[in-house]
């Protein structure tokens, strides 16, 4: 229940860090909020020769708001995120996933963007971040490029994130004004990993009838994905497996029961924001 | 293996000691400080005993190296009061059977410390979420949200007539 000995870098600019990283190839792993990284070293799951701390590069503890995108640095808390009534305010779905994702103190600490990277298909980031088309920017010492949310989950903890690369940053277009948005999940205890999510985001046109629908799922698959935006079709998108928690027959119900519903909220704010 | 000097603020003492890289905050609080007050649960971040404030926010101390609290401010349930000098969550966790074996008292005191600070009239329901990070095995609960809200009503007394 101790972490196995590691050499401890704590780097101050985001130069050093990727230089770091790329010296280090697959010895080294990055700590962040540390929310996800640290039980697996207290139980030796991850036993890294490394470790990298962003902590100290406080360039990167930042968010804002672009227009219409959620910007997200590396080191923002998810806390400070649910602190910005205006983000907020802007995106329900957001306002709905925040809450669920462990507890308060959890929160305090743990990032958006490792939440993103350690990509847990469980976890609610990565949810959000497919169902509104967001964007990884990614740093190596080949230089920065762009991952688009689709292409980045690549599997059970599994990403395109090659050796050496970090995620410095997180885009989050926002839906629409007028748009509705919502976020579900089910877990057997509040904080808990969920069973299954689903986010939706529905438009209308003037005269009240929808004009674009999203819908994403996690916790069916090892990545979140994009799912038909119909409760009917949106289950054959997914390919839950039994586990000890439940069966895959009742996982496939639960797709189609949580794509129902959150498309249903979303349909519901939208034309309450529409009024 | 190496270690490393980690000096930080504690209780609003400074403190310093050498640990290794990989001791956590828990750890260093306890092993190398000596301020037993913050319990060890689970070590993965689960039950909460081990919470603490880290710049004013809860944090699990278990879930952070010591080398991360560098030139941070800790507060422990021993900055909060003593047994002299009890801080109202610890008169009200007394007051009202909050606490059974007290192994997870340290931690809900302190979530329960944020908690009232953002929240100065708790309410019940709020309540259960915002503490649901702290896992308590004996009172079933009811006790130790009585105890927050017992510790608000002491907290919004004026200071003289508290002592």
């Amino acid at each position: 229940m101790k972490p196995a000995p590691f050499e401890y870098h704590a780097p101050t600019d985001l130069g050093e860090a990727v230089r770091l990283l790329a010296a280090l190839g697959e010895h080294g792993r990055l700590l962040a909020g540390g929310q996800s990284l640290m039980p697996m070293l207290n139980l030796r799951l991850a036993r890294p020769e490394a470790i990298v701390d962003l902590n100290r590069i406080t360039a990167l503890a930042y968010h804002r708001l672009d227009d219409e995108t959620l910007v997200i640095g590396a080191l923002c808390r998810q806390r400070e995120i649910e602190r910005d009534q205006e983000v907020l305010a802007r995106c329900a779905a957001i306002a709905d996933a925040i809450p669920l994702i462990g507890h308060i103190g959890i929160r305090n600490r743990g990032t958006v963007v490792g939440s993103l990277a350690h990509a847990d298909p469980s976890a609610e980031w990565p949810v959000l971040a497919v169902l509104l088309d967001a964007t990884l920017e990614v740093e190596g010492v080949a230089g920065r490029r762009s991952i688009a949310a689709q292409d980045f989950f690549k599997g059970l903890f599994a990403t395109d994130l090659r050796p050496g690369e970090l995620v410095v940053e997180a885009r989050f277009p926002l839906p629409p004004a007028g748009a509705g948005s919502a976020f579900i999940e089910v877990a057997r205890r509040h904080g808990d990993f969920a069973l299954g999510a689903a986010a939706a985001v529905v438009e209308l046109a003037a005269d009240g009838s929808v004009t674009a629908a999203r819908l994403a799922l996690g916790g069916f698959d090892s990545v979140p994905v994009r799912a038909t935006p119909d409760p009917a079709a949106a289950a054959a998108d997914v390919h839950p497996v039994d586990d000890v928690h439940a069966p895959a027959g009742y996982r496939r119900k639960l797709a189609e029961t949580l794509a129902r519903r959150a498309l249903h909220l979303a349909e519901q704010r939208a034309r309450k924001a529409g009024r | 293996m190496k270690e490393v000097e980690v000096r930080l603020t504690v209780n609003g003492r400074e403190r310093s000691a050498r640990c290794e890289p990989r001791t956590t905050l828990a750890d260093f609080l306890r092993g190398h400080l000596g301020l037993t007050g913050t319990h060890l649960g689970c070590e993965h971040g689960v039950c909460g005993a081990c919470t603490v404030l880290l710049d004013g926010a809860t944090a699990r101390s278990c879930l952070m190296l010591a080398v991360q609290g560098q030139g941070h401010e800790v507060t422990t349930i021993e900055g909060l009061g003593t047994p002299e000098n009890p801080h109202p969550l610890m008169r009200a966790f007394s007051e009202m059977h909050g606490l059974q074996c007290g192994f997870c008292t340290p931690g809900f005191i302190l979530s329960a410390h944020e908690y009232l600070r953002e929240n100065p009239r708790p309410d019940r329901q709020a309540m259960r979420k915002d503490l649901s990070g702290n896992i308590c095995r004996c009172t079933g609960y009811v006790k130790i949200f009585a105890a927050v809200e017992r510790a608000a009503e002491l907290m919004a007394e004026p200071e003289a007539a508290r002592s």
